[in-house]
Order: C-alpha cells, then structure tokens, then sequence
C-alpha cells in the first residue's frame, strides 16, 4: 500500500512503551483515531478505517530483547521484522516456526495482529498456538501484560490469543514472548502431479491420514500437491518412500524445489486478493472457484479472484467456511461474524470504549 | 433462594434434574481440592445446552451465583460452590455428537470424559492429545476451562491448541458460537480467551475438538540418575541437541518411592529419574533415542531401559500418571502443588525447595514435566500435628513466589481458581488485572459465572481504569516487563 492513502495522517515513531502509551493516551482524550502499523505491508487489509489521524509506527521498537535458547523461548518487541528474528533465532539453531508474507518486511507486531502464518501451520499450530506472552497499550495508555516467559501457563486470561488477529483493534501490540523450536536438521520438498483435482483430493487426506510426520502441505493448481518433510536424512527418505507410493497411485512424484513455498507470496499481483477457509475434505471443491491460488492442508486458502465476490463469499460460507478479502474492495473485508459478534463489540467497548484504535477496520465494522 | 425460584429450576430439569437435599449436595461441597469446602443452594444436573440456558436465564434474573462442574477432579478449587449460588453440573451432557475423520475432528458435549474421546477414535489410529494425569475421570467441558495439559503437550500443545469451536451459554443466558470446524472464523478469537478462563465466561456446551493422527511408532526410555540436578543437565543437553521430544518427565527420590508403592512400575531407585518419550517415523525415532541413550549416559546415567513393549510402556506412565495419588502411601496428607519456570531454572530452584524443606522439617516430594519446566512439588505433612498444615501451605506458597521470582508462573496446568488468586497480584501489576478483567466485564458484568474465582479483586464493571502503576518487582529491578 502506498504512503499516499494515509497522507492525511500524522506519522508517530515511539522508542518505548511509555512513549507509545503517552501517543495513544493523548489521541484517545482528543479524539484522534490510531492506525497501528509496522513494516506496512498489510495496511491495506481489513475494510479502511473511518478515521486514520495518526499512523503509529512500530518501526523503533525493533530489539530483540531475550533469546533463551535454553528454555526455547524469545521476547521480542513487535517492530523486529520477522527476517531479522529469524536470523538471530538462527544463531542457536532455533526458529519461530511461521512462514508469514514478506517475511524481510513484515514484522511481529504486523503479522500477530493479522494472525498471518503459512504452511507451516499444519505442523507447529497458529501464532496463536506460538505466542506465550504479550505486551499491549490499550488506548487509554494502560500497558498491560498477559501470559509469560514460560510455554506452559495458565495464569489469568490469555489475552496473548485474544490480541492475535485483533487487527490493532483492542490495543497496540508493543512486545511478545514466543516459543521456539530447533531449526530442521534436513527439509526436503516433494511435488506430486495429481492426475485430476479429485486425485488432488483424494492424495491430499491420504497423506493427512497417514503415519507421517510432515511438516506442510499445500495444493496449487496443475493439481500439484507439494510435501515439505523435515527431519533425519534416514526419517525423510523412509517417509519419502511412502508418500512415492501413495502418488504414484494417484499421479506422479517428484523433487519439488524450496521456492514452491513461497507460491503464496507470489500470488500477490493487481488483482484482488482473497483468503478462504474450508475444511481439509472440501479443499478440491473450494479451490475449482479459481484460477490462481494455494491452499493449505489446514483449509486455508489464498487467491486471486476477479469475479463476483459476494457470490463466492454466500458460496464459502453455506459450507461452513470463510472468505476475507485481503485489501481494497467494494464489499465489506470480513463477511458473517456470527452470533458472537454482539459480544465482540462488547470486547471492543471495554478495550476501545471511543474506537480511537484502527476504527471500523475489523469484522462487523469494529 | 426462594422457594419459588427452586421449583421453576425444577420444573426446568424435571423430577431428577436438580439436587437439593442437604445430603445429596454435599457430594458438590468441593472439588480436588478438599481443603475448600462450601455448601451450594442446589445441584442442577442439564441434559441439554436449553436446559442449560434456561437455568442461567433464572440465574440472570434472580442474581443467582453459578459455577459449572464437571467430573470435579480440579486442583485448584475451579469447581468450588459459591456462598449462596448453584452448581450446574455438566455430567448428563456426554454425547459424542460427531466424527469426522477425514477433517480430523469431533464434536462433544462438555461431559464426555477425556480418555473417551480417544477411546472413539482410536481404531483409526487418532487419539485427542491433551492427556492431564486424570484422563480417566475428567470431563471435556473440565479441560476446556481449566485449559489442562499433561505429560505429552510439550509436543502437541494444550487443550486450547486443539478446541477449533465451541458452543457456549453466556452469563445472561443467550447462546453464541465460537470459532467452528474451519479456521480462522473472521472476529475475535473468542474461544482462545475462553479456554482456559476457569468457568468465569459463560458454560461451553458442545466443543469442536481436532483430533490427532498415531505417530508411526513411538518409544519411551527410563534414566536414572544420581540427582535430579544431573537428570535436569540430560534434558538441556537433549533440548540444546535439537530434539522435541513427545514428553520429557522427571520424578525425585521420594516421588519415585511413592509410585513404586503405590503402582509397582517398577522404576529403578534412584535420585533423579528421567522419562523421555520420542515418538514419529520409525527410522527417525530410533536414531534419535540412541542420541538421547548417549545423552544420558555422558551426564551420569547409570541405568538406561528402554520400554519394550506397549505393555511396559503403558506401567511406565501409569507410575508417573499415579504419582499424586500415590503420596498417600507415604505421607497422611499432602499439597500438590503447579508452580512453572523457564526450564534452565530448574537446578537452582530445586537446591532453593531443599533448602525449605531442610528449615521447615517438611518433606517435599518432586515431580516435573521437566521438558516445559511445569513442577509439581508435592509438601508433605501431618494434618494431626499442630501448626504443620499452615507450615505445609505457607511452604507451597513460598515455592510459587521462587517461580514468579525466577520469571515463571504460578500455574501451569490446574488453574488459578480459589487457591491461587492471592498470588495472583504477586505475578502480574494491577493493570494487568485489570486488562484481563475487561474481559470479563464483556462477557458477564453482573459478575454470576463463578465469581470470587481467579481474579483476587473483582472489577466494577463500569469503573474507569486507573493509570499504569509499575509493578513491585519492577520498581525494585528485579523484573522487567516483557
């Protein structure tokens, strides 16, 4: 997105918490609305706000402040891109187990309020399921934190989870605790060609069902389903082996090369972008509305779409499943929030009682 | 509660829906914890997520305290009755609702025992991950609110890595949805703040569960070690050497005195004993365990097995799962106590509980989910001699502040409920309380779904929050905010 569509808006860089509680205090007592940012690659997502007076960027806020490698774990401020993490995860053999987009830009603040993770969900879980701790400002300048530095605790609320794919709405992530896991000794990719979309399916929860332990799949059209297996040289090949047979069954198997894993950035072009869930049995059926996608064994789905998206979303959810639209749009970003949506807003009003944070951006115009 | 009101309940749940006889009751006086007794006003025993809101409705109306229960195995008192309020006990709801194995979930009633959901599922090599050590007895609904754990979430996460949905009956009696069978429902991740909140949001009616797939083989190996401090050094080194284990569980001389007596798992005698599990492709396992052997044996193991069939297998863990239990054997009664910290602490704040027990003359016994640094010291004392039930509490007590001091946590797995929310403000500043509390004040601000519980001061629901206040342990240096 570029910088023009927030022209309007007062740019602010904090170098701390205190400083970042003091920004949203002020904006909250004169009226002003907060657009949260961190390496701005995803502003553009979310419906755009009502207001946008000031653009709070996390950009100074960018230490990494505890790697303890020994206990598996990192804090980090939420303005570290996710590159920079990774290459000082990297220096004890560790990594915080996401694939996120724009991995060199994007940040932990970013990618937590968008919960955006990649392929390699299937193994490791959400953000939800990685982050430990969190630090937020709310928009009175409260700093609050919740969780710990521990991976195992259940003290208080876990407002870690509540903050993740909050989309800045609740309060302002400023840092977060992690738990990591050691950087795969071996990976090894392998594409299988399905001979139609219905093989794609039918390989597709083979490999799921069976005792594997893969670390991501993913579907892409060509009805190509790529395996990452990660681990022991001799616990690859043996798992290898039985995923060779399987395909061959279905289609045919071969090397797939790493960059494959990166289909999903490459998605993104001039045409409207959008990300729908479906369960892992309807992925075939869900992906058919497209030309241009990759979905994930977990169900969700990324691709380009030109056509009637309200159409597509009604079609989406009468299965059980979702369509969010991932940037500019005509039609509301969200779609059907459900029955809980009343109690969303009520969420909202006790974090943000004067929507001074990111206004009308989230679901059901929060 | 008036006359009235009992037998609108009644007529609610029928003739044996609901409990008021003062014997019957008394089964509900209390949870696993038994040193919190309160006597509710009556049982309400639901079939049906209807007769569940309509009785919360009357809760509503009335301003009638309620604290949900289910198989009432809680530590930490989650489940204890509150002065003047009712139960609504969750038992009848045990229908497994769903199965669907090729998207790998279920759909439960929050009765359904833990052990069963797998019990399902297990012919096709599925299993539900979460296994707390009282599997056996406790509910779904139990683990969702208490958000439990167990030996093997070091590997697969806790209950709220594998709840996608829930139904849930919201303090005023109205019905929502969260989360469901796909991922990443457009909202707030209302079930991620739900699981895990201990009964204070509302009463979960039917949950979505993801089910896992059996690793090819798994493999469990016993170490025994002089101490537990060279035991401690075994798990850095199998951490440092890049492994995740399915679970890595350690067991002190006095724990594994007491399992022995209590379930003959014929474990070694020793000072320390390590229990790692490793579990996946066969050609990998294997390859690993002999690191793990290696591992061992370089920091002083002096006896190595490796369990050699699911039989032994299964003896192995039924000693580590008894363990609680099993301090019966050799103490009148004892404290179980779930303190946690970050896991290289662990030599440190065990020399500091010797050290305790050495001044306090109480014999403390230990026994970790050494992999994620979750301990369970278990204080034992004497009920029959005076002054050593207090000695035995501010003993405990005084473990859970080295936690906090050492960065960790005063509970990993049994929740805060009654027991623990004094501690609370020693582990988080007021305004982290208070921010926790906004939450609550969403989803029940009159303050009826357990109330008293977690939180050791409640927040008025229309109150303005006050400033930011640093932190005692801040202001001192010691800590820092992460």
């Amino acid at each position: 997105m570029s910088a023009g569509a927030w022209s309007g808006a007062t740019v602010v860089e904090p170098a701390d918490e205190n400083e970042t509680a003091a920004i949203l205090r002020n904006a909250n007592e004169t009226g002003q609305a907060v657009i949260p940012t961190g390496g701005g690659t995803k502003l553009d997502w979310g419906n755009p706000p009502r207001k946008a007076d000031i653009l709070l960027s996390m950009r100074r806020m960018n230490r990494v402040i505890e790697h303890a490698w020994a206990d598996l774990t990192v804090t980090v401020e939420a303005g570290c891109t996710i590159a920079a993490l990774q290459r000082k995860l990297a220096e004890h053999g560790q990594r915080l187990a996401v694939d996120p987009l724009w991995s060199e830009r994007a940040t932990v603040g970013g990618i937590l309020a968008t919960n955006d993770s990649g392929a390699l969900r299937l193994a490791f879980g959400a953000l939800r399921d990685l982050i430990i701790g969190v630090t937020l400002v709310l928009a009175d300048g409260t700093i609050a934190m919740s969780g710990g530095k521990v991976v195992k605790n259940v003290a208080g609320y876990d407002l870690p989870k509540l903050a993740t794919g909050s989309l800045g709405t609740l309060g302002v992530i400023t840092r977060a605790v992690f738990r990591l896991h050691p950087l795969p000794r071996n990976a090894r990719t392998l594409t299988i060609a399905a001979t139609d979309a219905q093989d794609m399916q039918r390989i597709l929860l083979a490999i799921l069902d069976a005792r594997l332990a893969v670390t991501a799949v993913q579907a892409r059209p060509g009805n190509l389903v790529d395996v990452l297996l990660e681990g022991t040289l001799d616990g690859i090949a043996a798992q290898e082996a039985v995923i060779t047979k399987m395909g061959k069954e279905m289609g045919s198997v071969r090397e797939g090369s790493p960059a494959v894993w990166k289909a999903r950035e490459e998605l993104w072009g001039n045409a409207p972008m959008v990300k729908f869930t479906s369960l892992p049995s309807q992925i075939s059926a869900a992906s058919a509305l497209f030309s241009r996608f990759v979905v994930q064994a977990t169900g969700i789905g990324y691709a380009q779409f030109t056509g009637d998206l309200r159409g597509l979303r009604e079609a989406m959810e009468r299965d059980g499943g979702s369509l969010v639209v991932l940037g500019k749009t005509e039609i509301d970003a969200w779609g059907n929030a459900g029955d809980a949506l009343p109690l969303m807003r009520a969420v909202k009003a006790q974090f943000d009682p004067k929507n001074t944070l990111n206004p009308g951006r989230f679901a059901g115009g929060i | 509660m008036s006359p009235d009101t009992l037998e609108e309940l009644r007529g609610i749940l029928g003739p044996h829906g609901l409990i008021s006889s003062p014997e019957e009751i008394k089964t509900y006086e209390c949870d696993g914890l038994t040193n919190f007794r309160v006597v509710p006003t009556a049982v309400v025993l639901p079939d049906s997520a209807e007769q569940v809101q309509a009785v919360v409705r009357v809760c509503h109306r009335e301003r009638i305290p309620f604290v949900a229960r289910g198989s009432g195995t809680g530590l930490s008192g989650g489940a204890l009755p509150v002065k003047g309020g009712i139960v609504i006990g969750l038992a009848r709801m045990k229908r497994i609702l769903e199965v669907d194995l090729p998207n790998a979930r279920m759909v439960v009633e929050p009765g359904v025992i833990n052990l069963e959901v797998t019990g399902r599922v297990a012919a096709a090599d599925y299993f539900y991950a979460p296994d707390p050590s009282s599997q056996s007895v406790c509910s779904i609904g139990g683990n969702v609110a208490e958000n439990s754990g167990g030996a093997h979430c070091l590997k697969y996460g806790f209950t709220t890595t594998h709840v996608l949905g829930l139904e849930v009956v919201l303090p005023d009696g109205s019905l929502v949805h969260m989360g469901g069978k796909t991922l990443d429902a457009p909202g707030y991740d209302l079930a991620g703040v739900f699981v895990g909140s201990e009964g204070t949001l509302g009463i979960a009616t039917k949950i979505t569960l993801r089910i896992v797939k059996r690793p090819e083989c798994v493999r469990t190996l016993l170490a025994a070690f002089q101490s537990t401090n060279e035991a401690g050094a075994a798990v850095s080194g199998i951490i440092a050497a890049g492994m995740l284990p399915a679970a890595i569980e350690m067991m002190d001389n006095l724990a594994i005195q007491a399992a022995e007596a209590a379930v003959h798992a014929n474990y070694p005698m020793c000072g320390g004993l390590l229990l790692v599990e490793l579990d996946g492709p066969l050609a990998e396992v294997d390859a690993l365990m002999a690191h793990v052997d290696q591992i061992c044996r370089q920091n002083g193991a002096w006896e190595i097995r490796v369990a050699q069939s699911e039989g032994e297998r299964a003896l192995v863990w039924k000693g580590r799962k008894a363990a609680f239990a099993a301090m019966g054997r050799i103490s009148p009664n004892y404290i179980v106590q779930d303190g946690v910290i970050p896991r290289t602490a662990l030599p440190q704040i065990l020399s500091e509980i010797e050290q305790l027990s050495v001044e306090t003359g109480l014999r403390v016994a230990n026994v970790f989910h050494a992999g994620d640094g979750n301990l369970h010291p278990l204080v034992l004392y004497d009920r029959r001699i005076a002054g050593q039930e207090k000695a035995a509490e501010r003993l405990s007590e005084r473990i859970l502040e080295l936690c906090i001091e050492k960065g960790g946590s005063i509970t990993g797995e049994h929740g805060v409920g009654e027991e623990k929310k004094h501690m609370m403000s020693k582990m988080f500043a007021e305004p982290d309380l208070q921010t926790m509390q906004r939450v609550r004040c969403a989803f029940d601000p009159l303050q009826l779904s357990n109330p008293t519980k977690v939180f050791p001061r409640p927040r008025m629901c229309g109150e303005t929050p006050g400033e930011y206040v640093a932190h005692p342990l801040e202001a001192a240096g010691v800590a820092e905010r992460f």
